[in-house]
């Protein structure tokens, strides 16, 4: 019945007192506000879902603003869809926000990873690397063999090497809302959460809670 | 940390922590729990470290018990941390006295700050 996530933005990482003065470490999220400014329905679209904005931005282009009319006008940066059972309950221009994860609640987090640039394989995908006794010279991040000899006589695809690592959508599961502040829009949750303080993230009630 | 997660989290830091830095000689208050009951434990040396980080903050505290140096860091905000007394002024010149960790005995003093 209910929308199961929305658009927002980490705040960076601190740290919470759990009632037994023990430390946890979060990372703030702020949730919103965001406004709903489309329905899909099974009719129109063959799917349920809601479409909420975030973040106002005056220099819209006119295609965007032109889209967002139809919800009263608002000027946001950031659209995403989320499925809903029932989006009856919801009506273009909706305010929602934080109010929408319970305090103790499990969420998932989207976003897109900071950019680590081009990695060697010690650093992308955990290779050893050479030895570094032993007469070795220049070889002590080097990948090692990537293959046979004459057969195959190519390198398979996929073969994991040096090159570009991170900025890409990464989804963090099962993270506690730790703490919630109402008044800010803002949740604390336990952990990290992919991408550069500032940065968008979508947060969703989590999808594979453990039994 | 961001100026936005100052404003958030800096409320519920703590305002009744003393002035007190590296080379100072503190009794820091520490609610230890014991089975079901909680007491307060005295830990009392000297300041090595302190970091400022808001909410985040915390400082090390080294003294030698029976012969051997124990360090123990506390969050500047616990609420565990009971209460904080300074009991000497040291005069140090750096922000973290990690070098008296290889001194002992009278090599390890620290000058008291006079006023």
């Amino acid at each position: 019945m209910t929308i199961e996530g929305l658009l927002g933005r980490k705040l960076g990482t601190t740290q919470v007192f759990d009632e037994k003065g023990r430390l946890r470490g979060v990372t703030a999220v702020e949730v919103g506000p965001c406004f709903v400014t489309s329905l899909r329905t099974p009719e129109k679209n063959g799917y349920t879902a809601i479409q909420v904005g975030y973040r106002e931005d005056p220099r819209l282009n006119r295609p965007a603003a032109g889209h967002l009319k139809a919800a009263g006008n608002l000027k946001l940066r950031h659209l995403a869809e989320f499925r809903t059972s029932g989006a009856d309950s919801y009506a273009l221009g909706d305010r929602l926000g934080a109010g929408l994860f319970a305090v103790g609640g499990k969420v998932d987090v989207t976003a897109t990873s900071k950019g680590r640039g081009f990695q060697g394989g010690v650093r992308r995908h955990n290779f050893r690397g050479g030895p570094r006794t032993h007469g070795q010279s220049d070889r002590h991040r080097a990948p090692g063999s990537i293959g046979s000899g004459t057969t195959p006589g190519r390198v398979f695809k996929g073969t994991r090497m040096a090159g570009h690592m991170g900025a890409v959508r990464t989804t963090v599961r099962n993270l506690e809302v730790v703490s919630r502040n109402d008044e800010a829009g803002v949740i604390f949750v336990a952990g990290s959460v992919p991408g550069p303080t500032g940065g968008l993230v979508r947060i969703r009630t989590a999808r594979k809670v453990a039994k | 940390m961001s100026y936005e997660l100052d404003a958030l989290t800096l409320g519920e830091a703590r305002t009744d922590r003393p002035d007190f830095g590296s080379g100072d000689t503190v009794r820091v208050h520490a609610k230890v729990v014991e089975g079901d009951k909680e007491r307060i434990q005295v830990f009392e040396g000297v300041v090595i470290r302190k970091r400022m980080k808001g909410l985040v903050s915390n400082f090390t505290v080294r003294k030698i018990a029976s012969g051997v140096g124990v360090e123990r860091t506390f969050p500047l905000n616990s609420p565990r941390v009971d209460r904080i007394e300074v009991t000497r002024r040291g005069k140090v010149r750096r922000k973290n006295l990690y070098y008296l960790r290889g001194l002992t005995g009278k090599a390890a003093r620290i000058k008291e700050k006079r006023f």
